[in-house]
């Protein structure tokens, strides 16, 4: 194996392990924001209660996400000098305003949060959830601008030197406001909504079916619905709008996405299907005209197929094919169950639908799988481009690095992060089990 | 040597800066790790961990923002110092995530070995870290192989060259001595006492490394002390050095352990600035080929981007430090441990 291929299996391997945590951080943070409000608004220390709980949820997440984000900050340099030395202008500024905006702001009030009860006034306890919750959305902002820099690049132009050429930035705000940014970013945070809000409805459909902590669960998961009826359905019509983005600035990606051959023809949406490379066919069910109707309004129109790309300028067809429908799917039951729940708790039998409370205990695996699944397909649909169109993935990898040193880098990243993962989840479930306590229902704000 | 105010010098000072702040903030909470395991009670390990609790990731934040500004400022040398360096920041990196964990899983169980596990690694790993970090920084005084690609050329072992693994003990004898004075901060009774034991052995460990590493500096890279000969008043800087050094076991046996704290941090503000006034206007030296050094000229980002990041640091940077500074008021006191406590 080389260098290349093994950086590309480290990158997603970390990246794929670090992204169980920040979709929680950012969606936690909004939950807790509406729970403290609440509180605030109410003054029933059911809340107050509820807030500290998922603020000790929302910790552990924190801490997985710093631990495992610290790698992803240099990893760039590490394993893609030649990558980092051609977008450094544009693509470190990024970075550096995540740290500046994004990280100080919620670490920082992340302290108030977890450990400072006792020693602020509630309306100061109440900022800092917001800024915690504002610097979770910050930083996924500036993350997000930095890689759709990478699918659609704007507001740059390649200078040539004596030693080698790169992009530096002619406009920063186009660098900001790629054609990809707003949509990815949109779908991006609203995936983490979900992933949080069916956190929330897992733990509390566990307590109703025990009869543990009813009340508190109760509540919880009316906050939970609420957040997850917004995020699904929001990730439908940003999803919608991704297609079409995507479609138009990276064509290969989106025929990959649904395994469309011919050059240029009308194209169908498969429900499911297997793509075979080599008879440039997918065996499946479709919806005839459905992706071209999606793209451009009419079923008869002409989408881009694989075939108007050269080979080398294609990407891996069925992995994303596989990823991108599985996320679909995914995605479609999840908002079925968050529909299917709002109703319930409409017609007043929520909480004695116990089949459906038993499928909420592990719909919390759904929005995870899809945020990944989702990702998957944007990075994968990417290749064979590092930055779509102008450098290639195997051109931006370190020249002083050796196989053996990734080797290395791999079993490391790999045996620590097995052992985070079990550590993770065997402190959830701890904390889970333990539940809310008494002490959080008294009020331990610090009075002036 | 130009020492016209360009945008590339101000970036040279601003890297600087914040690799500063990260020195003198993980500085302290890497050196309360470095001490961890020399307590056998495990209320005063706990004590320990909870006076940092609050702040230590907010701390890393800097050596990621430090990281994220290297990296928009100065691309080529972010490129050339991670790949170059590669398993040894793989292993800084690991460390890292292993003392993150530590500090968030310790307190979580009571059993014995578990928590003798995380107590093991908290400490070890907040060593390992401290020494690397100041390898790295004795690599970038004594100079690093590089060739006309910017790329290091160096074997995988050369980093660990005798001078900068002094340098790397310097550095953890610096944050323990900054961490012992911590530590005595934010504690009051026994360990209050244990801490002010630790200070006077730290401070005579760090002097010692201090002393040795001024004479290698001095005798085998000359080349630091260059600007010096040329412009003297920058001999103001290791004078101011030395007194803010000999002012800490005043502070401290005086009581004042706040103001003992301020002077370890400007230890380490005047340490720093040795540093930038040795490597000027380097930021990795090549050698034995000085001529393929990386610069703040030719490791630099476009003026614009320098510029537009500079708005950036204008925006954020004061808004960091007021509620940085105004979480630390916050957090103020003796450290007491209750139910939502690591």
């Amino acid at each position: 194996m080389d260098p290349v291929l093994l950086s590309r299996i480290q990158f997603g391997l970390t990246i794929s392990f670090h992204y169980i945590f920040p979709p929680l951080s950012i969606g936690l943070g909004v939950i807790l924001v509406l729970m403290e409000a609440l509180y605030l608004k109410t003054r029933n220390p059911l809340f107050q209660q509820m807030t500290r709980f998922w603020v000790r949820i929302f910790g552990l997440t924190f801490a997985l996400g710093v631990a495992t984000g610290v790698v992803m900050e240099f990893q760039f340099g590490t394993n893609w000098a030649t990558y980092s030395r051609f977008v450094g202008d544009v693509f470190g500024s990024a970075l550096a305003a995540e740290g500046i905006f994004a990280f100080f702001l919620e670490s920082g009030f992340l302290a108030i949060l977890l450990f400072g009860w006792d020693k602020v006034s509630p309306r100061v306890h109440m900022l800092s959830t917001c800024m915690v919750a504002l610097g979770a959305h910050f930083s996924a902002i500036w993350i997000i601008v930095a890689n759709s820099w990478m699918q659609t690049p704007a507001g740059y132009h390649v200078v040539q030197s004596a030693l080698r050429s790169r992009a530096e930035v002619v406009d920063f705000w186009a660098v900001v406001f790629n054609p990809s940014t707003m949509v990815r970013l949109t779908h991006t945070v609203l995936g983490a909504w979900q992933a949080a809000a069916f956190l929330v409805l897992s733990v509390s459909a566990f307590y109703l079916l025990k009869r543990r902590h009813v009340e508190f669960a109760r509540t919880s998961m009316k906050i939970g619905l609420i957040v997850a009826v917004v995020a699904s359905l929001g990730s439908l019509v940003t999803g919608d709008v991704s297609g079409r983005v995507v479609g138009r600035y990276q064509p290969a990606k989106l025929a990959a996405m649904e395994g469309h051959f011919p050059a240029s023809a009308p194209a169908g949406m498969y429900l499911f299907g297997w793509v075979s490379e080599a008879e440039q066919r997918v065996t499946g069910i479709s919806v005839p005209g459905m992706l071209s109707f999606l793209v451009h309004g009419d079923t008869t129109k002409p989408v881009t197929g694989l075939t108007a790309f050269p080979p080398q300028d294609r990407p891996p067809v069925n992995p994303v094919f596989q990823a991108f429908h599985v996320m679909v799917g995914v995605g479609t039951i999840l908002i079925g169950l968050s529909l299917l729940g709002a109703f319930l708790w409409w017609r007043g039998s929520l909480f004695e639908a116990r089949w459906l409370l038993w499928i909420y205990v592990f719909a919390v695996l759904g929005p995870q799988a899809a945020n990944q699944l989702g990702w998957f397909t944007a990075e994968v649909g990417r290749q064979p481009w590092i930055v779509y169109g102008l450098m290639r993935t195997a051109a931006g990898v370190s020249p002083s690095v050796t196989t053996g040193h990734v080797v290395a880098s791999l079993v490391l990243f790999t045996l620590i992060y097995l052992a985070l993962f079990v550590l993770f989840i065997y402190l959830l479930d701890q904390k889970i089990r333990h539940g809310p306590l008494a002490d959080d229902l008294e009020v331990a704000y610090h009075r002036r | 040597m130009t020492m016209a105010l360009d945008l590339h010098v101000i970036w040279f000072g601003l890297v600087g800066i914040l690799l500063t702040g990260y020195a003198i903030l993980d500085g302290f909470d890497l050196g309360v790790g470095a001490l961890h395991l020399l307590t056998r009670k495990d209320e005063h390990r706990r004590l320990m961990i909870n006076a940092i609790g609050p702040v230590w990731d907010g701390n890393e934040v800097w050596l990621v923002t430090g990281g994220g500004a290297l990296f928009a400022a100065f691309p080529e040398v972010y490129a050339t110092v991670f790949s170059g360096f590669y398993l040894a920041f793989m292993l800084l990196l690991c460390m890292l995530i292993f003392r993150a964990v530590a500090i968030e899983f310790r307190s979580k169980l009571p059993g014995r070995w578990w928590r003798q596990m995380w107590d093991a690694s908290f400490s070890l790993a907040s060593i390992g870290c401290s020494l690397l970090l100041g390898v790295a920084l004795g690599n970038v005084v004594w100079g690093v192989p590089l060739d006309a690609q910017h790329e290091f050329a160096g074997s995988f072992l050369g980093p660990l060259n005798p001078y900068a693994l002094l340098v790397g003990v310097t550095t953890v004898a610096l944050f323990m001595m900054h961490g012992a004075i911590y530590v005595a901060l934010k504690t009051d009774g026994e360990l209050h006492e244990i801490a002010r034991g630790w200070i006077n052995n730290t401070i005579i460990f760090f002097t010692v490394c201090y002393g040795l590493t001024t004479i290698a500096t001095l005798l085998y890279v000359p080349h630091m002390s260059q600007h010096m000969r040329d412009y003297p008043v920058f001999f103001a800087v290791p004078v101011l050095t030395m007194l803010a050094v000999a002012n800490i076991p005043r502070e401290i046996h005086f009581g004042r352990d706040f103001l003992g704290f301020l002077s370890s941090g400007a230890t380490m503000v005047g340490l720093m600035a040795l540093v930038a006034i040795g490597i000027f206007p380097n930021l990795v030296l090549s050698r034995p080929n000085p001529e393929l050094s990386l610069t703040i000229y030719n490791a630099a980002s476009s003026p614009k981007t320098l510029t537009i990041m500079l708005i950036i640091v204008a925006i954020g940077v004061p808004i960091v430090l007021a509620y940085t500074s105004s979480i630390y008021y916050i957090f103020r006191g003796k450290v007491k441990l209750d139910t939502m406590s690591y």
